[in-house]
């Protein structure tokens, strides 16, 4: 906890400043003219600034998607039917660092990290159970996994497989966005270029496998906590995005088709309207590239259909109960923004795995803005408002600025490879602190209106059992003997050959590997053996 | 700040991704004028100790945001140990829980900052404890 001596003692932060967190300035009064003569425009119909759907929240809301996991699979298993029990509508998988970097629980570099962000899922034996008692054929499922994405998407299918659930009825998201994962938040294994080939694979095969799975969520979310702006949260997505869509026609895809299936996903933090004319603008700027610089016709495939969490590096460790308000005004920015999932904070989620108790405000937090506060029951209501009106405009701008800028260093690919993305971050992210540490970005309880006698220790706390380590090494253990390893050994030789050239769609391959109880591990493994790890540029 | 010209390693243990923290440390000492050496991500305990002793540096900064600080820092301390390399001042940033703030220094580490506290004053304590 740092020292309050030093900070802003007389709780007088002045007037909020004329400009939104992205340092667009705002007038103080708007008028008619300054929004234009504008083409009126409906909701569901291009450039779908207004929303996706013609009759928006009013045919479905949005789904109320928490993400959790932890431990063993047996423990992470009785969460989401807790979840399920108090009406959340959808799963979503947190995986411990070791299945999301492709190391098996007994890895010297998995061991110290073993169930600790998230839940350890090794093997088929595992999601078995994680999955114990759940219909997935009804729910959908969320997985945060990037760098062994095709493996956990191929595991998941696997155990539909074995419970005789069809194939197209399995509906959910696999993030696989492997390109942030190289500039914020570090779960890469492979260098760039095979790495996007396996994407596109898992793409191309997940729209004729799992048509309602979301085999891709290009992800904002996580460079916009490391510090960016909310304008370069979209801008850096959509040229990610650029880079998948120019990948999967690179392999053979059918935009009108696979367009249809990519999602997004990003953080809402603070300010409000800058937050809800951010979603409006990079709804406009999708359809408008797809339409313009890819010829894309069918409709459906124009809509920018996006997730959301709230919460994130904007909640504070200092007074966490501040951190419901910030939640609960983020969750309507997402309402009036859009978002087809949302998925809501806990307040101690700064500095903790969330308790039963914070897990569950969060949950109604949602409940209370989609069933009481009334703000879904028209289809954008903010539409029409000078104000948005203008700063929807005016994000489109400076989001295309920000494209364009990737564009003209030669793609998202390349600013990746050559560290040029991880530099801007690094250095937004200095700035964001310093503005934060010198009291310009006003952060309640934080940097002003402190208590002396701060605490931050409080109530109920979630402690992890401390034999998660040993429980998983032990099923591991006995997995490798009880399962049938001729079978692994030839799938996994089948894996690492179809691997070697460009040739075939590696998703089969995968989907029998786990089949045969192969781990997370021993598919990346033979995968790396042929293609190399990701070499980090690590220049300051 | 007598930071000027001091060799400071900002490592990353482990397989968490967040580099965030790490990098603003990392970039407000160099503008201190330190010669910061940044390790990347997911290094093991074993290539954090040797690159310490390797680059002869004044101080080891190690970023831990996934939990397992007290597994790493042990592992990393135990290496510097066998190398009687452990008089290299050892610094922690991260979400650590204020409880294992005593069992980290327990183990040896000098000072543990976390997010809240202000880049300046997680400066000031590494160059007092370094002066």
């Amino acid at each position: 906890m740092s020292n309050s001596k030093n900070t802003h003692q007389n709780n007088d932060p002045g007037l909020p400043r004329p400009e939104t967190l992205s340092g667009i300035e705002i007038p103080a009064v708007m008028t008619p003219e300054m929004v234009g003569a504008k083409a009126p425009e409906l909701p569901g119909q291009y450039p779908f600034t207004r929303g996706i759907f013609p009759n928006g929240y009013r045919g479905r809301l949005w789904t109320i998607r928490q993400y959790s996991g932890f431990g063993t699979a047996e423990e992470t298993n009785e969460r989401y039917k807790f979840l399920l029990n108090q009406g959340q509508t959808g799963l979503s998988v947190a995986l411990d660092l070791p299945t999301q970097c492709g190391y098996d629980p007994i890895d010297p570099m998995a061991r110290p990290e073993i169930g600790k962000v998230g839940v350890s899922l090794s093997n088929l034996a595992e999601a078995e159970i994680l999955f114990d008692g759940i219909d997935l054929s009804s729910i959908s499922t969320s997985f945060t996994i990037n760098g062994s994405a095709p493996m956990i998407y191929a595991m998941y299918l696997a155990v539909a497989d074995k419970r005789g659930v069809p194939r197209d009825k399995l509906t959910g998201t696999i993030q696989n966005d492997i390109l942030k994962e190289y500039v914020a938040r570090g779960t890469w294994i492979f260098p760039v270029r095979p790495s996007m080939r396996l994407i596109a694979d898992t793409i191309l095969f997940s729209n004729e496998e799992t048509p309602r799975f979301n085999p891709i969520s290009i992800a904002g979310a996580h460079v916009r906590d490391a510090g960016v702006t909310a304008v370069e949260e979209m801008g850096f997505t959509l040229a990610n995005g650029i880079a998948y869509v120019d990948e999967l026609l690179r392999r053979g895809g059918d935009i009108n088709k696979f367009a249809r299936r990519l999602s997004f996903f990003f953080y809402v933090h603070m300010d409000f309207f800058e937050e809800v004319c951010k979603f409006r603008a990079g709804r406009r700027i999708w359809a408008r590239l797809l339409k313009e610089r890819y010829g894309v016709t069918d409709e459906k495939a124009l809509r920018f259909r996006f997730g959301v969490v709230c919460g994130g590096s904007s909640l504070q460790a200092a007074q966490p109960y501040n951190n419901i308000v910030r939640v609960g005004i983020e969750n309507m920015a997402a309402v009036l923004g859009g978002a087809q999932s949302i998925f809501t904070c806990a307040y101690d989620e700064a500095f903790q795995i969330p308790t039963e108790t914070s897990a569950e405000i969060a949950l109604r937090t949602q409940q209370v803005v989609a069933y009481e506060s009334g703000i879904s029951k028209t289809v954008d209501p903010l539409g029409g408002s000078y104000y948005v009106e203008w700063l929807t405009d005016r994000m489109d701008e400076e989001i295309s600025k920000v494209i364009k800028e990737i564009d003209d260093y030669g793609g998202a690919e390349k600013a990746i490879e050559e560290g040029y993305l991880q530099r801007r971050i690094a250095e937004r992210a200095s700035a964001r602190k310093k503005s934060i540490d010198s009291g310009e970005q006003v952060v309640v309880g934080e940097n002003y209106f402190r208590h002396d006698d701060e605490k931050k220790d409080f109530g109920e706390v979630f402690r992890l059992n401390p034999e998660v380590a040993k429980r998983v090494t032990e099923k591991y253990n006995a997995i490798m003997e009880s399962r049938d390893n001729a079978t692994v050994k030839r799938t996994l030789a089948r894996l690492e050959q179809a691997a070697t050239s460009d040739n075939e769609n590696l998703l089969p391959y995968l989907v029998d590997c786990c089949h045969a109880y192969a781990t997370v591990g021993e598919m990346v493994g033979r995968l790396k053996r042929q293609w190399g790890e990701f070499q980090e540029p690590v220049g300051l | 700040m007598s930071l000027k010209g001091k060799r400071i390693l900002i490592a990353k243990p482990g397989l968490d991704g967040h580099d965030v923290g790490a990098k603003i440390i990392a970039l407000a000492l160099r503008d201190a004028g330190a010669e910061v050496i940044y390790t990347g991500l997911r290094k093991s305990p074993e290539y954090i100790a040797q690159a310490a002793i390797d680059e002869d540096v004044d101080a080891v900064g190690l970023s831990i945001l996934s939990g397992s600080h007290k597994e790493l820092v042990e592992e990393i301390v135990k290496c510097l140990r066998e190398s009687e390399a452990d008089d290299i001042p050892l610094f922690v940033g991260g979400t650590i829980p204020s409880e294992d703030y005593a069992v980290l220094k327990q183990a040896g580490v000098r000072g543990v900052f976390s997010a809240d506290m202000k880049v300046e004053e997680v400066l000031a304590a590494i160059d007092q404890e370094l002066a």
